[in-house]
């Protein structure tokens, strides 16, 4: 064993690389319940991975098979029905995961220095994470995948002057049809994993970088024993690798749950209207994005036409996703974590977290005149979470860091 | 042999000389890939017109075909629709009425301003069915004083249910909705009295 070890080691860093990212990669010890989340999120680009390629051998990535194709795996194919509930349901699990694990960098300040591109790299991920979403949501060729793609492509063609021409360049026809389908199969099963899984080891380089944060926002480095290892981390192997084990199977029970008893989750997770195949003539009588794209759709249906265009629309809704990237730079307070931060940055935050929330659920209502004033408050109070960051960080009095973590 | 030194300056020489010709070489590649992205010459030659036979066409009845791969709706107004159409009531609601502001380029020269159709067959609407705002299908909703669309202010028309546009029974859009601009009229003509062509223009005799 010894002798086949060293013999890899010679050709391969196979022990340096085991030693730098699992056994010698302390950790800090006061994780919590927060701190599962970035595991799951690569347990569920595994899962999305694997059920994605036995999917695309059966599916059909053509206008006037791809219905037909998707109830085909439900039906005919053994077991198809799970791996495609693996994988639609699984979509919304991820998205859950991701959520969470954002909210736990604003709960910790763990975008901030020296973690600044650790954030903006997690940042792409999410954009590009979206993206695969709304291309996969497309491939079955419902109706919510056709007048989800004819509204969401539209947004491209209100960019000024060069918006027309964009358009159908991107769909590669005059309407929504199989040319987009087809390209949008391409990005959805090579272009957009390659990204994903590029950026994800770039995420995790940057991770093992700077190390991570932890609940206090103190960094464990600054106080190491006489071999340099920090004396409040612990080695992520074993201590974490067996302790996300736990938390795996904890979460594939809640998740195989929900797959076995309410896989469409009442239409929140698939869409009742994406069970009718596509049908150019008739928009369903209500229309929203799944739940994790709504509270971006609510921002953009709360902004009114402008100079007869849509586009200032578009842009707040971009604002609403970029604005994220510069949150490192905004925040001015002196401690990272929410246990040290002055109530100002709690109710800030409380009010953000809500807003969130209000504006998801906003966009899968229908829009009347309460529902669209309510949207324009919230997307008020979204952009005045980051926006007056610089302000209300930097006053307030903040708690006593402590010099170890606690607990 | 032995007094080799590095040449700097040609090394640096060399390094942007490359560049900018890689530049310049990943530009060209990139149109032929760029390129595929358009519509091909198939899906070109796919936009030919559509002929619609209205000689069944019953007063308030609507259908839709698909020109170019959009929805085109061809319905008939009756007479209070069409003298709904010209009051001062629905007009002031408006965004643009008479299609000359926003709305300019959204209808063939041809038609008339009020109703959007063509002369003398002022009745028979051809609208393409597809919202101003992002691409819905609007729907039809011609019956005056539906309760859930403002009751006795609603005059018939269309709902666009994605983001609450409003549109009359002519395609021209509420003021105060998402829609930024009238419904597109296709050009269109009568081949014969009962016979409308959608995709090719109206001789003016």
């Amino acid at each position: 064993m010894k002798n086949k070890q060293s013999w890899i080691d010679q050709r391969f860093p196979l022990s340096k690389v085991w030693n730098e990212h699992l056994a010698e990669y302390y950790t800090p010890r006061n994780f919590n319940f927060w701190y599962f989340f970035g595991g799951l999120a690569i347990l569920m680009l595994g899962m999305q991975l694997l059920t994605g390629i036995f999917l695309t051998m059966h599916f059909k990535p053509d206008s006037a098979n791809a219905f037909a194709s998707v109830e085909y795996i439900m039906r005919d194919v053994e077991w198809g029905w799970l791996v495609r509930y693996l994988h639609s349901t699984g979509a919304s699990a991820f998205f859950v995961v991701i959520y969470l694990h954002m909210y736990r960098a604003l709960l910790y300040g763990s975008y901030k220095g020296p973690r600044e591109l650790l954030w903006i790299l997690g940042m792409i991920l999410y954009i590009a994470l979206m993206a695969e979403a709304f291309f996969g949501y497309v491939l079955p060729w419902g109706q919510m995948s056709f007048w989800g793609a004819q509204v969401i492509i539209s947004l491209f063609g209100s960019v000024p002057v060069v918006g027309p021409d964009l358009l159908v360049w991107l769909l590669g026809d005059y309407a929504v049809g199989d040319a987009a389908l087809n390209r949008f199969f391409s990005l959805h099963v090579i272009a957009l994993p390659l990204v994903l899984v590029v950026l994800v080891f770039l995420h995790l380089v940057a991770l093992h970088h700077v190390g991570s944060n932890n609940p206090d926002g103190i960094e464990i480095k600054q106080n190491k024993d006489k071999d340099g290892i920090p004396k409040d981390g612990i080695p992520f192997h074993p201590y974490f690798t067996i302790k996300d084990s736990m938390v795996v199977v904890g979460f594939l029970w809640i998740l195989c749950a929900v797959i076995f008893y309410a896989p469409a989750l009442n239409g929140y997770f698939l869409e009742h209207a994406n069970f009718v195949e596509a049908n150019p003539l008739k928009t369903p009588e209500h229309i929203a994005p799944l739940w994790y794209l709504t509270p971006f759709y609510s921002v953009l249906r709360a902004i009114p036409p402008l100079f007869g265009s849509q586009f200032p629309g578009v842009l707040a809704m971009g604002a609403a996703l970029v604005i994220f990237f510069a949150l490192p730079w905004l925040d001015r307070s002196p401690v990272k974590s929410i246990r040290y931060r002055s109530p100002y940055y709690k109710w800030a935050l409380g009010i953000f977290v809500i807003s969130f929330i209000m504006l998801g659920w906003l966009g899968v209502q229908p829009v009347t005149p309460v529902n669209a004033l309510l949207a324009r408050v919230f997307t008020t109070l979204y952009f005045a979470f980051f926006i007056l960051m610089p302000w209300y960080t930097s006053i307030g009095k903040t708690k006593e860091l402590p010099t170890r973590v606690t607990e | 042999m032995s007094e080799q030194t590095i040449d700097l300056k040609k090394r640096r020489f060399l390094t942007n000389a490359t560049s900018v010709v890689g530049a310049v070489g990943v530009g060209f590649v990139a149109w032929p890939f760029l390129s595929t992205w358009k519509p091909s010459a198939k899906t070109k030659a796919a936009g030919a017109p559509v002929d619609v036979d209205i000689s069944k066409l019953e007063p308030g009845q609507l259908v839709r075909v698909l020109w170019r791969k959009k929805p085109v709706w061809i319905f008939k107004r009756d007479e209070n629709a069409l003298v709904a159409l010209d009051s001062k009531d629905l007009i002031s609601k408006l965004a643009d009425p008479d299609g000359t502001g926003n709305s300019k380029n959204q209808q063939p020269d041809y038609v008339t301003a009020n109703y959007r159709s063509i002369k003398n067959k002022e009745s028979v609407a051809v609208i393409v069915g597809v919202c101003t705002h992002l691409g819905c299908s609007p729907t039809y909703r011609p019956e005056p004083g539906a309760s859930d669309l403002g009751g006795d202010s609603w005059k018939g028309g269309f709902y666009c249910p994605c983001h609450g546009s409003k549109f009359d029974l002519a395609g021209r859009v509420y003021a105060g909705v998402p829609a930024p601009t009238n419904l597109v009229i296709p050009p269109y003509q009568y081949v014969n009295d009962s016979l409308i062509r959608i995709g090719t223009d109206q001789q003016n005799t």
